[in-house]
C-alpha cells in the first residue's frame, strides 16, 4: 500500500520535471527575453549585464534548477504582453475555469450516469435508441459548434439566456464565484452545457457497457434466483460494480474538462485560464504559456493520485492484490 | 485492374459494406463532400477567392427559400458578398488537405517508430513508451495550440506556407502515439512467430525483415485507425482555424468559415456559420461511421 502510494508519487514528480523541462526550453529558446526586455538597440554591454542578472551566463543545469526552483513557487516571471505577474493572472483566472469545469462534471455524471442505466436496462426501447443516436452526434459535433448551436437557439432565436462572459460575481478574499448569484447561474448553463456534452455522452456509453456486462454475470443470476427485487439488483448490485471504470474516465476527463474549457471559454468569451492561453497563443506570450502548461500537468497529476488513491479505496480486491503483491 | 476490382467485389470487406446501409450512406455523402471539394474550382458556381467578382450590394443575403435570397447564390452570402456554398466547396477543400496531411505525417512517424520500439525493445522501446505516456496525458488540442503558438513566437512574420506546415505538424503531433502504440503491441507479437525467425536465420537484414516481413502484417489496425483519424484531425484543424491559429485567412477552410460567421450570429445571420458547421459534421460524421464499419469488417471474430 505504501509502497504503491510511494511508486505513484514518484512517477508523478517525474512527469512534473519533464513538463517542466519543456516548459524551460519554451522559456530559453523561443523568443529572447534579454532582446525583449531591452529591445533591438541595446548595446553589448547591456546585454552582457542583464544576462548575468538573469542568470543567463549560468551552466544549463543550475538555470534549469533555479527555472524548477521559482516554478515550484508558481513564480514564472512577467507576461510579455500585459506586463503583469503571470502568476497573479492565472491566480485571476483560475477561479473562473474550475466553477466552470466543476458544473460541467457534475451535469455530465448527474445525466450521464442515469441515462446509461436506462440504456443498459431497457435495450431496444425507442427512448435508448434515441439516447445512442444522440449520443453518437455528441461525439462527432465539435466543441465549438455545439457552443455555436446553443448560443443561436437560446440567446439569439428564444433570447432566454445570457451568451457573454460570467455575469455578477461575488468575491471571497482572492477567490470571485458565479456561484451565489442568479445572473452567475444564469450565464453558465451554456457554457457548463457546452463543456458537458462530450463527457456526457462518453459516460453513458460507459455506463451502458459496463452495466450490460456485469448483468451477465454469474453473482447477478445468484441475486435473481435469490429472489431480490429488481430495484436492489439494479442499484445495489449492478450498478456499484460499474462505477470503478466510470470514476477512472470522469477523474481523466476532469483534466480533460479543463483543457476543453478553452474552446469552450473562447466560445463564450468566459473570463478563465482557456481565454488567457488562447490570447497568450495568438500573441506569442511564451511565460503565459510555460505557466499554464506546468499549471495543466499538476492538475492532471494530482487528479491521477486521487484516482490511484480512491481506486484503493472503492475495490476491496486491489487492496487484497496490492498486499499479496508487496 | 478491372478483374482486380471484381475479385476485391466479391471479397469478404465488399460483401459486408454492401450489407451495411450505414456504411452506404456515409460512402455516399463522404464522397459527394470529397467530390465537390476535389473539384471546387469547376463545380463551385462562384469563385470566393476571386475578389473582382465580389460585389457589396449582395452582402449577407439569406438562402434562396428566405425573404430576400435568390437562387443566384443558394445559401446566401457573407458579409463580403462572397457565395456560401462556394465558399464552402473551397474550405472543405482546404480542411480535407489538412486533415490527410497531418494524418499521413503521423502515420509514418507513429509506423515507423512503433516498428522500431517493438523490434529492437530495450530501452528504445522503454523510451519511446514513456514519451507516448507523457504525449497521452495531454489532451490533443493543448498539444496542437503549444506548437502553434511556439512557431508564433519562432516566426512571428513567416508567410502563408510556414503556417500550414506548422499546422499540419502540430495535428501530427497529437495524432502519431496511438499509431506506435498499436504497431509496437503488434510487433511485438510478430517478432516471436516463425516466419520472422525463419528471415533471421536465413540471414535477412534487420530492417528488411522490420519493413518486408513485419510491416505489411501490422497495417490492418493502422488503416483502421487512420481513418478514424482523418475524421478527428478535420475536427482540429477546424477547432485551430476557429481560435484564430489555425490556416491562414488569405486561405479559408471551414472552421475559418465558422469563426467569421459567428462575428454575425447576433445580427441575425445564422447561414454565415452554421452552413460551413453543417458541412464539417457531415464530413467527420461520415468519416466516422466508415471507420466503424471498417474496423468491424476487419476484425474476423465478429462476423
Amino acid at each position: 500500500m505504501g509502497a504503491f502510494i510511494l511508486r505513484r508519487l514518484l512517477q508523478a514528480i517525474v512527469v512534473m520535471v519533464s513538463v517542466g523541462f519543456i516548459a524551460f526550453l519554451l522559456f530559453q529558446y523561443v523568443g529572447d527575453p534579454v532582446l525583449i526586455l531591452l529591445g533591438q538597440d541595446a548595446t553589448q554591454e547591456q546585454i552582457r549585464q542583464l544576462r548575468a542578472d538573469l542568470g543567463l551566463d549560468q551552466p544549463f543545469f543550475v538555470q534549469f534548477w533555479h527555472f524548477l526552483l521559482n516554478a515550484a513557487q508558481g513564480e514564472f516571471g512577467l507576461s510579455l504582453r500585459q506586463g503583469a505577474k503571470v502568476s497573479r493572472l492565472l491566480g485571476e483566472r483560475f477561479p473562473a475555469t474550475f466553477e466552470l469545469a466543476l458544473v460541467a462534471a457534475v451535469l455530465a455524471l448527474v445525466i450521464g450516469i442515469p441515462m446509461g442505466v436506462y440504456a443498459a436496462l431497457r435495450r431496444g426501447s425507442f427512448l435508448s435508441q434515441v439516447f445512442m443516436t444522440v449520443s453518437l452526434l455528441g461525439v462527432s459535433l465539435p466543441t465549438f459548434l455545439i457552443g455555436i448551436l446553443l448560443i443561436l437557439i437560446f440567446s439569439v432565436w428564444l433570447g432566454w439566456l445570457p451568451s457573454f462572459g460570467r455575469g455578477e460575481t461575488v468575491q471571497f478574499g482572492w477567490w470571485s464565484s458565479g456561484l451565489f448569484t442568479l445572473d452567475g447561474w444564469l450565464h453558465m448553463i451554456l457554457p457548463a452545457l457546452t463543456l458537458a456534452i462530450f463527457q456526457l455522452t462518453l459516460i453513458m456509453r460507459l455506463v451502458r457497457a459496463e452495466m450490460l456486462e456485469v448483468l451477465r454475470t454469474d453473482y447477478i443470476k445468484f441475486a435473481r434466483a435469490r429472489g431480490l427485487s429488481d430495484r436492489a439488483i439494479h442499484f445495489g448490485h449492478a450498478l456499484k460494480n460499474t462505477l470503478v471504470p466510470v470514476m477512472t474516465i470522469t477523474g481523466l476527463q476532469l483534466g480533460g474538462l479543463i483543457a476543453f474549457a478553452i474552446i469552450t471559454e473562447t466560445v463564450f468569451q468566459w473570463p478563465g485560464m482557456g481565454l488567457l492561453f488562447i490570447q497568450a497563443v495568438t500573441f506569442a506570450d511564451v511565460p503565459v504559456m510555460a505557466a499554464y502548461l506546468c499549471l495543466i500537468a499538476l492538475i492532471f497529476v494530482v487528479i491521477n493520485l486521487i484516482v490511484d488513491l480512491l481506486y484503493v479505496v472503492v475495490d476491496p480486491r486491489l487492496r487484497v492484490a496490492k498486499a499479496a503483491g508487496h | 485492374m478491372s478483374n482486380l476490382i471484381a475479385r476485391w467485389w466479391d471479397g469478404d470487406v465488399a460483401y459486408s459494406f454492401r450489407r451495411s446501409p450505414t456504411a452506404i450512406v456515409a460512402a455516399v455523402v463522404g464522397l459527394v463532400c470529397v467530390f465537390c471539394a476535389v473539384f471546387a474550382p469547376w463545380v463551385a458556381p462562384h469563385n470566393p477567392l476571386d475578389l473582382t467578382t465580389l460585389e457589396l450590394s449582395d452582402a449577407r443575403l439569406p438562402p434562396f427559400w428566405m425573404e430576400g435570397g435568390s437562387t443566384k447564390y443558394w445559401l446566401g452570402t457573407d458579409d463580403q458578398g462572397r457565395d456560401i456554398l462556394s465558399a464552402l466547396m473551397y474550405g472543405a477543400r482546404i480542411s480535407l488537405v489538412v486533415g490527410l496531411a497531418s494524418v499521413l505525417l503521423s502515420v509514418l512517424v507513429g509506423v515507423a517508430l512503433g516498428l522500431i520500439a517493438g523490434f529492437r525493445g530495450g530501452w528504445v522501446d522503454g523510451f519511446l513508451m514513456r514519451v507516448c505516456d507523457v504525449m497521452l496525458s495531454f489532451p490533443a488540442i493543448l498539444i496542437a495550440l503549444l506548437v502553434a503558438g511556439v512557431a508564433r513566437a519562432k516566426f512571428p512574420d513567416a508567410g502563408a506556407s510556414v503556417a500550414f506546415g506548422v499546422l499540419i505538424i502540430a495535428i501530427a503531433l497529437t495524432g502519431w502515439v496511438q499509431y506506435a502504440r498499436t504497431v509496437r503491441g503488434s510487433t511485438m507479437v510478430e517478432r516471436g512467430k516463425e516466419y520472422v525467425q525463419a528471415a533471421r536465420v536465413t540471414g535477412v537484414a534487420p530492417w528488411r525483415i522490420m519493413l518486408k516481413h513485419v510491416l505489411p502484417n501490422v497495417l490492418g489496425p493502422v488503416m483502421v485507425l487512420a481513418t478514424i483519424q482523418v475524421a478527428t484531425a478535420i475536427i482540429t484543424e477546424a477547432t485551430l482555424s476557429f481560435l484564430g491559429v489555425g490556416v491562414p485567412p488569405t486561405s479559408p477552410s471551414l472552421g475559418t468559415l465558422i469563426r467569421v460567421g459567428n462575428d454575425y450570429l447576433f445580427s441575425g445571420e445564422w447561414w454565415i456559420t452554421i452552413f460551413p458547421g453543417v458541412m464539417l459534421v457531415l464530413i467527420a460524421l461520415s468519416v466516422n461511421l466508415l471507420g466503424d464499419w471498417l474496423r468491424d469488417a476487419l476484425n474476423p471474430r465478429l462476423q
